[in-house]
C-alpha cells in the first residue's frame, strides 16, 4: 500500500528522483526504487511522464506520528542582509509558543553573506540557528530557497513553522508546505497553544476583516503558519546571548533555478515602509488639497515616522499609492497612528485598526474613526496641526526612542 | 499559446455586514461574483491570447451555480470553461484545491502559462497560487503587476513592499497577477450572448480529473477550521476637550506619558 513503482513501465528517466524531497528514489540499473526514507508524500507521482509511479489504497495508510516533531522554528527574512522587523516579531511569538511547548526556538538563516546575522537572531531568543548560504541564494528566488527550506525541515522535522506573511513568506511557505505535504495557514494574526492538546491554533481574519477563523492542522506536521507583519510584539534585544550555529550544506542544481532576477526597481521618490514605522502621521480627504500634505509630513518628521494616505487623497492624486494604508493599500501597526482628516472607511480601518494607540483628528464628530481611536479630537485640522508642531517643536523630541 | 486561468466564485465581501446584535455574518442579499483579481488574470490571458495567438481556458472549482461566474468571463471573451463541481470536493483547503485544480489542468493537456489571481477576498490567503505550481512542477511568480512573453520566456515585474522585481522565467510558468497588471474588459453584447448560446461549460466531477480521492475536498486538507468568531471590540478612547490649542497641547501631553513621543 502507498505509493508504488510499476518497474514494467519505468524508463529509468529519472525526473522523480529530482522530484523526491526525501531523496527517497535510487536507481536500480535502470529502473526507479523506492528506500526506506519513502513517506507517501506523493510528490514524485506528478514528476512522472509515464504513470509508473501509482498511489495504491484510497488513503493514507500510514499515519504520522506527531510526537516525532518538536520545536518551533522561525524563517529569518533577510534583505540585502538586514533583518527585517517581522522576523524579529516571530521570535518574540515564538519564544512565548517554546514556553508553552517546552520545547526550544530555532531559526533559518537563507542567503549569501548573512552568517553575521546569527547574532541578531541569537540575541532576539533564537536557541539554534540553522544557516544555509550560497551565491545561488544571494536574493530570494522560490526555487533554490524552498529546496533549501524543505530539506533542513525534513530533516530536523519542527512542529511548528513561522513565516512573515511578506510578498517572500507567502511565495515561499506554500511551495514549501505543499512539498512536504502539510497544512499552512494564511496571514495569522493570532497564535497559541491548546493546552490539552498541545496543537496550534493559528487565528487569522477572513471575508475582509469581518470574521476571525480559528485553524488547526491535526494531522500533519509541521504546523506552518504566515503571520502578518506589526501584529506580534518585538522579542527585546538580549546583548550578548548566545546560541547553537548549525552551518547546513547546500546543493543546488540547475533544476532549482528555474527564475532568474533581472533587476530590481525600488521604490519611486522617497522609501516608504509603513509596514515597519513605529509612527505614522496619514492624511485623508479632510485635508482638503495636495499642499496641506506638508503639515503632515512636517509632523511625521519631527516624530520620526511616515506619512500614510486614504484612499480618498491618493484617488485624488494628493499623494503616491505608496503611501496609502488600508484593504487595498497596506496593513499597517505603528506604536503611533494619527489619522487627520481621515473619516475612517471601513477599509481603512481594516489596515490600520491594530495600531497600538489611534489618534484621530477630524471637525465631523460622527467620524467612524473617532469611535476606534484612543484619543479623539474634533476640531478642524488646520487647527490643531500646527499646535502639534510647535509643541513638539518646542519640547525638543526630534524622534521617538528606540522601541 | 494555450493559456490556462483558474477563477473563483466569491461573495462580495465588501457587502458582508455584521449583525450588530448577533455579531454574526449577515449573508442574506450578499451577491456573488468572480474575484476580482481573477478578472485581472482573465484580462492579462486575454492579452496575450490577442499578441500572440492561441486559446484561453478558464477552470472554476466550485458549486454548480459557479457556472454563473464562468458565464461571465466567458462573455469576456474566453475559450473554454470548464467547472469542477462535486460533492466530494466540499470543505477543500487551499492545498486540496491546488491538487484538484492541478489535475483538472493536467486532464486539460498541453498549456504554456498559468495565470492566477492573488488571491481570492473571501479568504485572502494568496496560497492556491503557488501550491498549484508546485503540483505542476513549473517556475512561478507572484505578486505580478506587469507581464511580456518573448522567445519562450515570461518576463513579469514583481511588486515587494519596497520597489519592483523584473523576473524572467522560460515558459511553461505559473503567474499569479495582482489589480495593478491591468484593467478588466467589460462583457460585450456579442460576448454575453455566445457564452450563453454557443459556448458549452464542460462540469467535471472528481472522477472526470482523476483525482485521487483521499486528496480531494474535507478529507484531502490538512487544514481545518476550528472556530469561526467576531473580532472582539476595542476598549473605548476618550474624546479630548477644549480650544483646539488646549486639546494640541493635553494630546502631545497624554502621548509623551504613554512613553510615545
Amino acid at each position: 500500500m502507498g505509493v508504488v513503482i510499476v518497474a514494467e513501465k519505468c524508463t529509468g528517466c529519472k525526473l522523480c528522483i529530482a522530484s523526491c524531497p526525501y531523496a527517497a528514489i535510487d536507481m536500480v540499473g535502470n529502473v526507479a526504487v523506492l528506500n526506506e526514507k519513502c513517506t507517501d508524500c506523493c510528490a514524485c507521482l506528478e514528476s512522472c511522464n509515464v504513470e509508473a509511479i501509482i498511489f495504491e489504497g484510497t488513503r493514507r495508510e500510514r499515519e504520522i506520528d506527531l510526537s516525532q516533531f518538536a520545536d518551533v522554528w522561525v524563517v529569518a527574512e533577510q534583505r540585502e542582509a538586514k533583518l527585517m522587523r517581522v522576523t524579529k516579531e516571530l521570535l518574540g511569538k515564538g519564544r512565548e509558543l517554546v514556553e508553552a511547548k517546552g520545547e526550544r526556538l530555532c531559526s533559518v538563516l537563507i542567503g549569501s553573506g548573512v552568517g553575521h546575522l546569527a547574532k541578531e537572531l541569537f540575541e532576539h531568543g533564537a536557541d539554534v540557528v540553522h544557516v544555509a548560504e550560497a551565491e545561488e541564494l544571494s536574493s530570494y528566488r522560490t526555487g533554490p530557497y524552498s529546496k533549501v527550506l524543505s530539506e533542513l525541515i525534513i530533516e530536523h522535522r519542527p512542529d511548528v513553522v513561522l513565516f512573515g506573511a511578506t510578498t517572500i513568506g507567502r511565495d515561499l511557505a506554500p511551495r514549501v508546505a505543499n512539498r512536504i505535504q502539510t497544512g499552512l495557514t494564511a496571514d495569522c494574526t493570532g497564535l497559541e497553544i491548546e493546552a490539552d492538546t498541545g496543537a496550534l491554533l493559528q487565528t487569522r481574519p477572513a471575508f475582509g476583516g469581518n470574521i476571525m477563523a480559528t485553524i488547526v492542522c491535526p494531522r500533519s506536521r509541521p504546523q506552518m503558519s504566515t503571520v502578518r507583519p506589526g501584529v506580534m510584539a518585538m522579542a527585546e534585544r538580549q546583548a550578548g546571548r548566545r546560541g547553537e550555529l548549525v552551518q547546513k550544506e547546500v546543493k543546488l542544481r540547475r533544476a532549482d533555478l528555474t527564475t532568474e532576477i533581472v533587476k530590481v526597481i525600488k521604490g519611486e521618490k522617497r522609501h516608504v515602509n509603513l509596514e515597519e514605522a513605529k509612527v505614522i502621521v496619514s492624511g485623508g480627504r479632510g485635508l482638503g488639497g495636495p499642499e496641506n500634505f506638508k503639515l503632515v509630513e512636517e509632523l511625521a518628521s519631527l516624530l520620526g515616522g511616515e506619512v500614510g494616505a486614504s484612499r480618498a487623497s491618493v484617488d485624488s492624486g494628493w499623494i503616491d499609492s505608496s503611501h496609502q494604508v488600508g484593504q487595498t493599500g497596506k496593513t499597517v501597526r505603528p506604536r503611533l497612528y494619527i489619522a487627520c482628516g481621515i473619516s475612517g472607511a471601513i477599509q481603512h480601518l481594516a489596515g490600520m485598526e491594530c495600531s497600538e494607540t489611534i489618534v484621530s483628528i477630524n471637525k465631523d464628530a460622527d467620524a467612524p474613526i473617532h469611535k476606534i481611536a484612543d484619543f479623539s479630537i474634533v476640531a478642524d485640522l488646520h487647527k490643531v496641526l500646527p499646535v502639534l508642531i510647535e509643541e513638539l517643536k518646542g519640547v525638543g523630541k526630534g524622534s521617538p526612542s528606540e522601541g | 499559446m494555450r493559456i490556462i486561468v483558474p477563477v473563483k466564485q466569491v461573495p462580495n465581501t465588501t457587502d458582508v455586514r455584521i449583525d450588530p446584535k448577533t455579531g454574526t455574518l449577515i449573508r442574506e442579499g450578499v451577491e456573488s461574483i468572480v474575484n476580482p483579481e481573477d478578472l485581472n488574470a482573465v484580462e492579462e490571458g486575454l492579452k496575450l491570447r490577442e499578441a500572440h495567438g492561441g486559446e484561453v481556458i478558464v477552470v472554476s472549482m466550485g458549486p454548480p451555480q459557479a457556472e454563473e461566474a464562468l458565464r461571465e468571463v466567458l462573455a469576456m471573451g474566453v475559450d473554454e470553461a470548464y467547472l469542477l463541481t462535486d460533492k466530494a470536493l466540499a470543505g477543500a483547503d487551499t492545498l486540496a484545491t491546488a491538487y484538484s485544480l492541478s489535475r483538472a489542468i493536467r486532464s486539460i493537456g498541453e498549456f504554456d502559462v498559468v495565470i492566477c489571481g492573488r488571491q481570492a477576498i473571501d479568504g485572502d490567503t494568496a496560497q492556491v497560487g503557488p501550491q498549484l505550481a508546485e503540483f505542476l512542477k513549473l517556475p512561478q511568480i507572484t505578486y505580478v503587476s506587469k507581464v511580456d512573453i518573448e522567445d519562450g520566456n515570461v518576463l513579469a515585474e514583481r511588486l515587494l513592499e519596497d520597489g519592483t522585481e523584473v523576473v524572467r522565467a522560460k515558459l511553461p510558468a505559473l503567474l499569479t497577477v495582482t489589480k495593478e497588471v491591468n484593467r478588466p474588459r467589460y462583457p460585450t453584447m456579442g460576448g454575453i450572448r455566445a457564452a450563453h448560446r454557443e459556448k458549452e461549460i464542460h462540469s467535471w466531477g472528481a472522477e472526470d480529473f482523476k483525482a485521487e480521492p483521499w486528496r480531494i475536498g474535507l478529507d484531502g486538507s490538512p487544514t481545518w477550521v476550528k472556530k469561526t468568531f467576531s473580532p472582539p471590540p476595542k476598549a473605548p478612547g476618550q474624546a479630548l476637550k477644549g480650544t483646539p490649542k488646549e486639546m494640541g497641547q493635553e494630546l502631545v501631553r497624554r502621548l509623551t506619558e504613554k512613553n510615545l513621543i
